[in-house]
This record gives structure tokens, C-alpha cells and sequence, in this order.
């Protein structure tokens, strides 16, 4: 700790004047939109904002007794569980397996890491098509081994299909971070645990598997937070939501209702909701990590 | 975090609002018409930019109809409003409502003395967008209807008559045995499936789709597409898709593609889509009037229509209120509207256009292309027929195309589903009867 850089300044206002410009963008765009949203949940207004009527707690009132936004909880957590528990087995696997590679090791982490460059919504947009109803590649190769495709109407099949694609486009993130974490463990130890004769198996649950809890409790976190909130360009390219509400997480019904359905203080209230979940999240993010991040 | 979007949307169209040219009057107009109906768009829009030099009507897409609509109101609330927004029918009530954010184009006619007359528009289309006191509101621009497409080829090859299209729900029984008989995978599938099973459904058998003159006459209005027979049509459906005979392909026009392809026989879908349907499909096909329940008494009575109209929104100099009078007038000349009509399989809006057409022996030439104005026309519309006007109805559309989609996947049985519809319509019109008192 004594080496600690610390740059001090003699003026009093230069520091606030060379952090304003962070602190004005926090505001405007993080800070203002916040407190509005939080303001909106309480209004009850029209859609051109003519008239508009403070409504207390009500539309707060209204959400929870309604069954299809307690269904939207439920989606979501459904939702969250498979995409970051499905997504980050697989990527430990192949994290674990890239790691073994010797020849080629460069290649296969390009491509792995590939599909983090593509945006959302278009790995939404690719999905949707490999899986059309009528003329998706992957429903031909389904219908010759019987089974009857059509996620436009079977709500557990579009459920299928946006939890499939927003592993494949999360996949490259929580691939990066472990192959890291797997990196940063010292190659003694998990000889030693050789040397003493335990197999490869053994290997990785006992030792290596241990040593990278860390990283996945944050990838756990930074996960569920994906699943919550950036799989909306996923939803928004292939079911949006349907059929019958199957696919509608939280974050798409807050658009959908505010934006499609001009529901401002109703989409206000909910996305007041969901801020809370956030803050939550990233509370106990934050006080894990602080904690057990250093082994 | 999304909750921002709408907030970034409205300052970003306020930063574009504010460098407009100021040589000519400019008049923006935003629109959602894609592919070759943009094309149109801006054919329409350069014709009258060319016919005079006063006024520049500048048409920009701004995305799907809710988006369009999403867009102008974030708009308006930053005070940027374009002049002219092309409003999809669902949208009707909401922008009737917004008193302080139109300008109700009978108003904008009679300031700018503009020669106007609501009687030289297509009842059936213009009764939609008309007061209860007969003052046009908005001026119609695009309208279509659905209609009934058969593969004649898939007919033939069935063993049926090709040229008997299925008239009632009955005889459409009878092919469809038939046609999945004979190997045809996906028998008949529909676009829109509200629009065309619940809410043209009533139209065309004369029974409500809600209270007051399906809304016509009132805010308090509420849903009645509970009814015995909308419990039977829609248990109707949800039997044919056990057959196998009816193939759900989702909200919008999906299943369109499934018919020009050939994979499905027979589409209800919009009569717009007979331009695509003309130039994809490598089979023969009719364009026939939807199929009826004969058992219903007054069966079929009109259909109703869909599609969008012209919005003038408020707060505009009254110079530029001059140029969108013109240009709203230029859009009602018969030459206009025949081109549109022929180019894009809309109806036209006016009855001069619609006879310029008929003289000019396009009907003849063209089978099949006058199908939508003779169901619009079939009957003189009731009070049940005459369209329908909801609060917030793009979300209860939804509610009821939710409700029908777990039917047909075989989670509720239709009138469970159809009370519930019934039920959650009728909240989402409670809550904008209580937004816009």
C-alpha cells in the first residue's frame, strides 16, 4: 500500500472541473431518466402527455394484482436460470477444453470468442430464421425427426429458442473469463494433486473447479444481469414477447407496455421495480466480490 | 437501461427537428410504408413537390405503425411533432382523444377555405374516421380489408372444383377434409388473426364487437366478443388446427408467405397482400369473400376495414397548415388515388377513384382486384359493421390475440379464453377512460 500513486491538486476547483464532464453525462442520461421514471410511476397520464393525474401508489397497486406481471416474474426468473446456469456449464467446458489445446489454441479462441461482436438483435434475427416455423433450416431437420415445430404458437418452444440464443451470443463473454481464471492458476498445484494421483476428473472439481469460484460467482452475476436486461434485442427480433406472453421477461414488458401500448405511468412503475432488482444485484456483487475475490 | 429509450428517442428527434431549410415551407410527413409501398409514398410526395413551388412535403419512414406513432408522441412531448403522421386504425381512439395534439382535419379545411366534402369519400372507409356529428377527423389514406385466397391448383388436386371457393364455414369444412386427404401439409392459415377472426368476424356476421356502437358512441364502451357464436367460431378454429387443418403462423402477415409459396392452400389475409401474393405465387389462385357462418341469421352483412390515415398534428404555422391542405387535397385527386389503389391493392378512398378505375376496365383485366370494395360495400354498414373504435387497442388486440394463441396451442378451452379477453379488454379501456376523461 505504500506505493499508492496520489496525485494531488493545489487547486480547490480543478478536480470538480475535470470530473464534470463524467458527472453531467451520469446525470443526464443515468440520473435524470431515473428520477423521471420514478416520478411517471405515480402519474396516471395520457399517451401526448395532455393530461395527466397523480395517482399515488396505484399503478404500483394495479401491477401486483395483476397475475400476468406476477407470470412475467416468473418467466424471467425461469428465464435467467436457464440462460446464465446452461450458459456458463457450457462455457466452462469449452473453456476447460481450450485450455488443453495445444496446437491451433489461437484459432479456437477467435472463434469462440466471435459471437460477442454480434449485436442482440442480430443474433436474434439469425435465430429466427434457422428456427422459422415454415421454412427454418433447423425446423426441417426437426421435422425429419418428428418433431413438430412451430414456436409461433408452442410457448415452451419460443421459450427454447430465446434462452438457445442468448446462451450462443453470451457463450464468448463467461468463455473469456474463465479461460483467464484458468490461466491464473498456478500450474504447481494442480501437478501436485497429479503427483499425489489424482486423474483428471478429480483434477478439476477438486482443485481447479474450486479456484475459479470467483469467477463464476461474478459470471453468475454478470449473467442473470444479461439475462434480465440485454436479451431484449433477442426478444425483440423473434417472439417479443409471445405467443400467449411466454417470452415476456420483465424488461420486454416494461418497453412494450410504455412504448408500444403508451402505458407511461404503468411501464414507469415497473421499470422502478427493476431498477430495485439492479441495485440489489450489484449490491451483492460488490460486497461478495470485495469479500472472496482474493484467494 | 431501457427505461431511457423513449427519453434518448425524444432528444434525439428534437436535435434533427431543428435544422430544417427554409427556402421552401417544408412539411414532413412520417410514414410506415415499406418496400414498394414507400416507393409510392414518395411518388405521391414528388408529384406534388413537382406540381407547385410553394410547399416541399418531405416523407420520412419512421418504422413499423406502433413505432411511427411512438415516435411522433415522443415527439409532440419535446414539442417537434411532424406535420402529417400516418396513423394505423387501432391508433383511431387514441389520437381522438389527444384534443391539444391534433388538428382534426375538417378544422384545418374550413380555416385554409379549402373546398372539402366528407361525401366524396368511400362510406365504409370513411365512417371509420368520422365524428359522431359526421366531421372527418383524419383523411384516409391507405385502407384494405381481408379476403379469402384458395390455391386453385391445390383444389384440383384435391378433387375439388377450383372455381367454388368455400363460401360458408361449412363447405370450407368439406375441402379442407379434402385437401388434407390429399396430402396438402398445411391447409389454410390466416394473417392477422384478430383482426380477422374476432373483429371482421363480427362485422361480417352483424354482431358486436362491443358496447355503444363498438365504441363509436363513447369511452365506456365494453367488449362483447364473448358471445355464443364467437365461443363457436373460435372452437371451430381450434378444432380445424387438431385436424390439421388450420396451421397458426403468428400476429402479423406470416402466413401470407406460407400461401404464395404453396405450402398452405387457402389464406385469409389482407387485401394488400394480393400484390405479393400476384407476384410470388407459381400456382393459380381466387380472391373470394371470407368465409361465413350460415347458421347465423343476416350472414355475411359488410367487412370492416384496416390499414392507416393521414394526421395533422397541432401547433403548426398557418402557412405550413396551408401547405398540408394542399396536400392533403392532392392526395384525394382521382389520378392520385387511382394509382395508389392499382399500385398497392388498397382500396380506394374516394368514389370517383374508384369509378375512374372501374371505367377503366382495370377490374376486368385484373380478377379478383375489386374483391375488397364489394365486401366493404357488400351491405350498408350497422352500427356492429360500420368499424370500431377502442381506447389502447393495440394492447387489447393483444390481449385478445394472446388469449386466442393459447386456445389454439390447447391450453384453454375458447370460452374461458374469450371471457378472459373480455375481462382484460375491458380493464385496458377502463384505464384510458380514466387517462382521458
Amino acid at each position: 500500500m505504500a506505493a499508492e500513486k496520489r496525485v494531488v491538486f493545489r487547486s480547490a476547483w480543478l478536480p470538480y472541473l475535470l470530473v464534470a464532464p463524467q458527472i453531467a453525462i451520469t446525470v443526464i442520461f443515468f440520473f435524470w431518466p431515473a428520477f423521471q421514471a420514478a416520478w411517471y410511476s405515480f402519474q396516471l397520464q395520457d399517451a401526448f402527455g395532455l393530461q395527466t393525474e397523480f395517482v399515488g401508489l396505484r399503478n404500483f397497486h394495479e401491477l401486483f394484482g395483476d397475475p400476468r406481471y406476477l407470470e412475467s416474474f416468473k418467466i424471467t426468473a425461469v428465464f435467467s436460470i436457464l440462460v446464465s446456469t446452461i450458459g456458463i456449464s457450457i462455457s466452462l467446458l469449452l473453456a476447460t477444453m481450450a485450455n488443453r489445446v495445444i496446437r491451433g489454441a489461437m484459432g479456437y479462441k477467435t472463434f469462440l470468442i466471435w459471437p460477442y461482436a454480434v449485436a442482440s438483435a442480430v443474433a436474434g434475427v439469425i435465430f429466427a430464421f434457422l428456427f422459422a416455423p415454415s421454412v427454418g433450416i433447423v425446423t426441417f431437420a426437426l421435422k425429419q425427426i418428428g418433431v413438430h415445430w412451430n414456436w409461433v404458437l408452442r410457448g415452451d418452444q419460443a421459450m427454447i429458442l430465446v434462452v438457445v440464443a442468448s446462451i450462443w451470443k453470451q457463450i464468448s463473454y463467461n468463455f473469456l473469463f474463465f479461460l483467464a481464471g484458468l490461466q491464473s492458476i498456478p500450474k504447481s498445484l494442480i501437478e501436485a494433486a497429479a503427483i499425489d494421483g489424482a486423474g483428471p476428473i478429480r483434477r478439476f472439481w477438486t482443485v481447479v473447479f474450486p479456484l475459479l469460484t470467483p469467477t463464476t460467482f461474478f459470471l453468475l452475476v454478470i449473467n442473470i444481469v444479461y439475462a434480465f436486461f440485454d436479451t431484449f434485442g433477442v426478444i425483440d427480433a423473434t417472439t417479443q414477447g409471445g405467443p400467449a406472453g411466454a417470452t415476456n421477461i420483465l424488461v420486454y414488458k416494461v418497453y412494450h407496455d410504455g412504448v408500444k401500448s403508451a402505458d407511461l405511468g404503468g411501464s414507469s412503475a415497473q421499470s422502478v421495480i427493476l431498477m430495485i432488482i439492479v441495485i440489489a444485484l450489484t449490491v451483492v456483487q460488490f460486497r461478495f466480490i470485495e469479500r472472496k475475490v482474493h484467494y | 437501461m431501457r427505461f431511457q429509450a423513449l427519453t434518448a428517442t425524444a432528444f434525439a428527434i428534437g436535435l434533427l427537428g431543428a435544422s430544417s431549410a427554409q427556402a421552401q415551407t417544408e412539411i414532413q410527413w412520417w410514414h410506415s410504408m415499406t418496400g414498394a409501398l414507400g416507393d409510392r409514398v414518395n411518388d405521391i410526395a414528388n408529384g406534388f413537390n413537382a406540381s407547385q413551388k410553394d410547399y416541399k412535403v418531405v416523407p420520412i419512414f419512421k418504422g413499423t405503425y406502433p413505432e411511427s406513432m411512438t415516435a411522433a408522441i415522443a415527439a409532440f412531448r419535446a414539442g417537434n411533432a411532424p406535420h402529417i403522421l400516418q396513423v394505423f386504425e387501432v391508433g383511431t381512439a387514441t389520437m381522438m382523444a389527444a384534443k391539444g395534439a391534433i388538428k382534426p382535419v375538417y378544422i384545418m379545411m374550413k380555416e385554409a377555405k379549402e373546398p372539402f366534402d366528407p361525401k366524396n369519400y368511400l362510406a365504409a372507409v370513411a365512417g371509420y374516421y368520422t365524428d359522431s356529428k359526421g366531421n372527418m377527423l383524419s383523411l384516409p389514406f391507405n385502407s384494405s380489408t381481408p379476403l379469402f385466397y384458395v390455391n386453385k391448383d391445390a383444389f384440383k388436386k384435391a378433387g375439388l372444383d377450383p372455381e367454388k371457393a368455400p363460401k360458408t364455414w361449412a363447405e370450407f369444412a368439406v375441402a379442407a377434409a379434402k385437401l388434407k386427404a390429399s396430402g396438402q401439409e398445411c391447409v389454410y392459415t390466416t394473417g392477422w388473426p384478430s383482426w380477422v377472426h374476432i373483429e371482421n368476424f363480427s362485422a361480417w356476421h352483424n354482431l358486436p364487437i362491443a358496447t355503444k356502437s363498438n365504441g363509436f358512441d363513447g369511452f365506456d364502451t365494453e367488449f362483447k366478443i364473448n358471445s355464443p357464436h364467437h365461443v363457436a367460431h373460435i372452437t371451430m378454429l381450434a378444432d380445424y388446427v387438431k385436424k390439421g387443418w388450420f396451421t397458426y403462423s403468428g400476429r402479423t402477415n406470416q402466413g401470407e408467405a406460407r400461401f404464395f409459396s404453396g405450402e398452405c392452400a387457402m389464406l385469409t389475409s389482407s387485401s394488400a397482400a394480393q400484390g405479393n401474393i400476384r407476384k410470388n405465387a407459381k400456382f393459380d389462385f381466387s380472391v373470394n369473400f371470407l368465409p361465413y357462418n350460415h347458421t347465423i341469421e343476416g350472414a355475411p352483412q359488410n367487412s370492416i376495414i384496416g390499414g392507416a390515415t393521414l394526421w395533422v398534428m397541432s401547433g403548426k404555422k398557418a402557412d405550413e397548415y396551408k401547405g398540408v391542405t394542399k396536400f392533403l387535397s392532392y392526395v384525394s385527386t382521382t389520378p392520385v388515388q387511382s394509382a395508389w389503389h392499382q399500385g398497392t391493392g388498397y382500396v380506394p378512398i374516394t368514389n370517383a377513384a374508384f369509378e375512374a378505375t372501374k371505367q377503366s376496365g382495370y377490374y376486368e383485366k385484373n380478377p379478383g382486384t375489386d374483391m375488397a370494395i364489394r365486401q366493404l360495400n357488400n351491405k350498408a354498414p350497422t352500427a356492429n359493421s360500420k368499424g370500431l373504435r377502442f381506447g389502447n387497442y393495440v394492447q387489447g388486440r393483444e390481449v385478445i390475440e394472446e388469449e386466442m394463441e393459447a386456445v389454439f396451442a390447447g391450453k384453454k378451452d375458447a370460452k374461458t379464453a374469450l371471457d378472459q379477453a373480455v375481462k382484460r379488454g375491458n380493464e385496458i379501456l377502463r384505464k384510458f377512460e380514466a387517462a382521458n376523461k
